[in-house]
């Protein structure tokens, strides 16, 4: 169970409250206006920003310590989740090998990954050579060999166009099915929240609300929820 | 820092070597223990008679020397300084850091000289150096050299022990008129370096018609390059010298071994290898005589201030000097 | 910050506390052995000299460097590797080298002057403040050329090609992308280059003309050689080094991070625009070329008569110098880079002091401190090599270390968050993220460190015993003899060999980085 406990984020003006728990194995799309903090509260869980007050808590341990590589978290930022300079089988290498002495055996389930992902023998380029579809492929694929069980993602499919966005989506949903991993991922669009399927946590008004089922809350939107959602 | 830890393991591996022979530590100048200073010669030669190890430890130029010696104070190792001139031996006497030599040897020098702590291994007179295929009327006197338009170009005094000769002779020659010829060549003067070397290869390349050097120096090129196209100008007002000397630390812990090698610095044996590797006058005319090209240019008079009037001049000449040079 | 501490986070604050102890504890104990700190109207005239050049140096240089860069930025010709390599070049030389090598060409009797006569124009004087800092530019436009260039290579190419993609002119582009840029790169240049120049010493004496040309380091020199004044050194010291520290927090506030992001080391050039801009470009790179290449080969010139007979001596000094190079280039290497990994992170006052105040601090002092503190220890001249690889670390060390913070920063700001995320961290995260990402940069400072140690002879005239000279003072130890054509020689081995391991070093890196 992933615990948000009395959890408060200050930074100059900004401010941002939470405090809610979900299950392990949930699905939450965290929905919200620019600038109301989703990808800090994203920030926090993954242990980049330090939380003013409360703690953030996984099965019961306090995750405040940890630092991030170490969290059972694995998050994929807007960009930059590949390294430039080394191949793709080595950006899933280092998921789960940082020294990247991969063994036959590793590189199998790297092989084995990338064609999960359907990026089968893509292993030798660079990532430079990828398009962005391929690219939010690879970091999926490394995502799958992580198997942390927690995944957060910071809208890394934003660049993509919808129809690739929904595969991406798909995706997403396989390799939580496959790790069980609890899913938090930042949306504008409800359509993806939609597509992911489960719960959202809206963020309006300096609080992340508890997550409600999203079928749900796009059928009755709340004032708050309705003036973002704009006439849908 | 792993220094304290790399001397003390480097200073046991230098023990051994000290046990046996006795060692004489001499602290000179970097030219004299030079492959081509006379330096390799000299301690094979005093090795011989000495039954003793004799090494020099160089320390820079003339000037380092002093700085060196005072630096490093009684604690020293070295126990016999060779290589400071008569433009620091006021300043060398008043560390009291050296021993009377208790010597009075016949010296071969154009003026009479003793001083009790140090004893006199070679000299020279300072002298502007010209190039004879392109000054043909080399002047006479710095009147004449500041009446003409040569150029020329000199050494700092702050910073060099020839540029500090001729804040001397320069005094020595003319006094309270010495600001005033300073003014006169300042147009003459193309640029001042922190050292001879720097002087003498713009004078070398060309930059200026005469350099600031010794009544020697044209035997140099005469002798290691054939070349006689080198002169020196021979001024009416005198040449001011320089005598190199060599003195005994009083903290020696060898103070036999240092005084076999002051008199030996007065052998043939010392004095013949000097005129060809530092390119001066040896205090002792050594039996082979001198070599080619050093007598071609010999002034007819000498300046030497004392080592009190030197020490007394600088300072005043010193401000006299930059105060006519200033632009 | 949740993440722990790690070694290289306590390493750093280490190693800055050494760097600052090794400029202090000389300069303390020059000091102590003073007897009070005094300055006199002359010595206040010296530091005002000092700052008027330096500063004029510093100014000029940069703005000198930026057009050349920026044509070697943008332009691909035959020849373009050749003359970024040739950039390396004088920066190398010793300063009595260089001198000579710039009279061969601005001389009394050099090549302009013999054009200008040829032409029945006056002919023109070195001599003089104007001379100095043509010097210092000759010295020094390669060095801020080089460190611009690499900030312009840097602009990622995403960023180029939303340039591009907007129709940016040469107005917009210079505004939106070469602006920002310039702003974050040019005060650490001028920083640099500034603080170099005011500890500047044969150059300035040798091309001033005269004694109104005196620096602070030539005021030290007297003190320390012919006064025994050591409080005045020690003080004058000490001004040197408040000067350096204003400079460098100067520089601190003048910076602004250009912010650029990342991209995806795709290979993307700036537009090469046409017209009188192709025409300004080839000027910039012809007048740098010519200026930079013609005094270099007269310096070869006059060598190579000598090569020769050279003496025995210089082949055992080379030896010493390459060793004594190539250690201090891996330590002050590593050093630099653990202090600009760890200032990436977050601004480090500690960090800043000790990576740029070893620039200002003199020679001469340094080395007489190191002097009275080793003496009661150990005969100096046991510790000869050890003490200059010691001195020529932390001398070198700012160089490397401006090299080095943008692209720390750069690769901290871009890849810091997703190496934390994936645990990447110690070793593995040297060995696959920093080292291959900065690979160019640290070969580029690692040449630079081992060529400045090559030339540096500040500190091993007090230390060398009877066979430990380097090279350098091989050559000034000929020069003092009159053998100026073996030291002409000697100097271009010196150089060649100082060229060669600098070439080495920074195609090494860019070959890693390809």
């Amino acid at each position: 169970m992933l615990q948000l406990d009395r959890l408060t984020i200050t930074q100059g003006d900004f401010r941002l409250a939470a405090d809610w728990s979900a299950p392990a194995g949930s699905r939450i799309a965290v929905m919200g206006p620019s600038g109301a903090g989703k990808s800090t509260l994203l920030s926090v869980i993954s242990g980049f920003f330090p939380q003013t007050s409360g703690r953030v808590l996984w099965q019961g341990q306090d995750l405040s310590p940890i630092p991030p590589g170490e969290r059972p978290v694995t998050i994929l930022f807007q960009d930059q989740n590949l390294f430039p300079h080394l191949t793709v089988a080595q950006n899933l290498g280092l998921g789960f090998r940082p020294d990247l002495r991969l063994t036959a055996a590793d590189n199998a389930r790297i092989e084995e990954a990338l064609r999960r992902v359907g990026l089968e023998g893509l292993g030798p380029r660079r990532p430079a050579q990828l398009s962005g579809g391929q690219a939010s492929r690879a970091a999926l694929a490394r995502a799958l060999l992580r198997a942390r069980p927690i995944l957060l993602l910071d809208e890394p499919f934003a660049a993509l166009g919808p129809a690739l966005r929904g595969e991406m989506l798909g995706l997403v949903r396989e390799v939580a099915d496959e790790t069980g991993a609890l899913v938090l991922m930042v949306t504008h669009d409800p359509q993806d929240a939609l597509a992911l399927g489960g719960e959202t946590a809206f963020v309006a008004e300096a609080v992340v609300h508890p997550p409600v089922s999203t079928a749900e809350l796009l059928a009755n939107p709340p004032p708050g929820v309705r003036d973002y959602l704009g006439n849908k | 820092m792993q220094k304290h830890l790399l001397a003390a393991g480097l200073l046991t591996l230098a023990l051994p070597a000290m046990a046996e022979t006795p060692v004489l530590t001499v602290l000179t100048y970097d030219s004299f223990t030079s492959e081509w200073g006379p330096g390799p010669a000299v301690e094979k030669a005093f090795e011989e008679t000495c039954a003793c190890d004799l090494r020099f430890v160089p320390a820079g130029d003339g000037a380092a020397l002093l700085a060196r010696i005072q630096l490093e104070g009684a604690a020293s190792d070295a126990d016999v300084v060779l290589g400071l001139d008569t433009s620091l031996t006021g300043a060398a006497s008043a560390t009291q850091l050296f021993a009377p030599h208790g010597k009075n040897p016949a010296l071969n020098l154009p003026v009479d000289y003793a001083d009790p702590l140090f004893l006199p291994f070679d000299w020279g007179w300072f002298a502007f150096v010209y190039d004879k295929t392109k000054v043909t009327e080399p002047p006479k006197s710095f009147e004449a050299l500041a009446a003409s338009d040569l150029k020329i170009v000199i050494q700092d005094p702050r910073s060099s022990t020839p540029g500090l000769g001729l804040l001397l002779w320069v005094k020595a020659a003319y006094g309270d008129r010495a600001g005033e010829v300073w003014k006169a060549l300042s147009d003459n003067i193309v640029t001042v370096t922190p050292g001879w070397s720097e002087a003498y290869g713009l004078f070398l390349e060309g930059e200026a018609d005469m350099v600031l050097s010794y009544t020697t120096s044209p035997a140099y090129h005469l002798i290691a390059e054939s070349d006689d196209s080198k002169a020196a100008a021979l001024f009416d007002e005198g040449h001011y010298m320089q005598i190199e000397v060599a003195g005994k630390l009083a903290a020696t812990d060898q103070p036999e071994l240092a005084d076999k090698f002051l008199d030996f610095t007065l052998t043939d044996a010392f004095q013949s290898a000097l005129p060809q590797t530092n390119w001066m006058y040896p205090a002792v005319t050594p039996a082979s005589g001198l070599p080619e090209g050093f007598d071609s240019f010999r002034p007819a008079k000498s300046l030497l201030m004392t080592p009190e009037e030197a020490q007394a001049a600088r300072d005043p000449a010193l401000a006299e000097w930059q105060a006519a040079l200033a632009r | 910050m949740a993440s722990r501490a790690r070694p290289l986070t306590l390493a750093a604050p280490a190693l800055a506390a050494l760097l600052l102890a090794l400029v202090a504890a000389p300069l303390a104990a020059v000091g102590w052995r003073g007897a009070g700190l005094s300055l006199g109207p002359a010595d206040w005239a010296a530091v005002r000299f000092s700052v008027t050049q330096a500063i004029l140096s510093a100014v000029f240089s940069t703005l000198l460097a930026i057009p050349v860069a920026r044509a070697l930025a943008r332009r691909r010709f035959t020849g373009r590797t050749a003359l970024i390599t040739l950039m390396g070049a004088p920066f190398l030389l010793p300063a009595v080298v260089a001198v000579l090598g710039l009279l061969a060409v601005f001389g009394r009797s050099g090549l302009l002057n013999q054009l200008l006569i040829a032409l029945g124009l006056p002919p023109i004087s070195i001599y003089g403040l104007h001379g100095v800092v043509l010097a210092h530019i000759f010295l020094n436009l390669p060095l801020a050329t080089r460190m611009i260039l690499q900030a312009w290579l840097a602009l990622p190419s995403e960023r180029i090609r939303l340039a591009q993609s907007l129709g940016f002119g040469p107005g917009e582009t210079f505004r939106h992308l070469e602006r920002p840029m310039l702003r974050e790169v040019l005060p650490g240049v001028a920083l640099v280059i500034l603080v170099i120049c005011l500890t500047s010493f044969a150059v300035v004496i040798t091309l001033g003309g005269g004694p109104s040309a005196t620096t602070i380091e030539l005021a030290i020199y007297q003190a320390v050689r012919f006064e025994f004044d050591l409080g005045k050194a020690a003080a004058l010291a000490g001004v040197q080094l408040a000067l350096g520290t204003g400079a460098a927090l100067a520089a601190w506030f003048l910076t602004r991070p250009a912010g650029f992001g990342a991209g995806l080391d795709r290979e993307l050039r700036l537009t090469a625009f046409g017209g009188w801009r192709l025409w300004g470009d080839a000027v910039a790179l012809t007048a740098a070329g010519l200026f930079l290449a013609l005094p270099l080969a007269a310096v070869l010139l006059r060598g190579v008569p000598g090569l020769a007979d050279l003496p025995a001596s210089v082949l055992p000094a080379a030896g010493r110098s390459i060793l004594v190079a190539l250690a201090s280039a891996l330590l002050t290497t590593t050093t630099a880079l653990t202090l600009a990994l760890a200032a990436a992170r977050r601004s480090r006052p500690l960090i800043e002091a000790a990576a740029t105040l070893p620039l200002a601090t003199s020679g001469l002092v340094l080395g007489t401190g190191l002097f009275l503190l080793i003496q009661p220890l150990a005969p100096p001249t046991t510790l000869a090599l050890p003490v200059t690889i010691l001195v020529n670390v932390a001398l070198s060390l700012p160089y490397l270390y401006r090299i080095l913070l943008p692209e720390t920063r750069a690769l901290h700001e871009d890849y810091g968050r997703l190496a934390d995320s994936l645990s990447l961290q110690g070793w593995p995260r040297l060995r696959w993220l920093v080292l291959p990402r900065l690979a160019r940069p640290l070969g580029f400072g690692a040449g630079i460190a081992a060529a400045l140690s090559m030339g540096d002879l500040g500190v091993i005239a007090l230390f060398a015993g009877e066979h430990q000279a380097t090279l350098p003072l091989v050559v000034s130890q000929l020069t003092g003899a009159y053998r100026m054509e073996a030291a002409a020689s000697a100097a271009l081995i010196l150089v060649t060999l100082s060229f060669a391991l600098f070439w080495a070093f920074d195609a090494g890196g860019r070959r890693a980085a390809a």
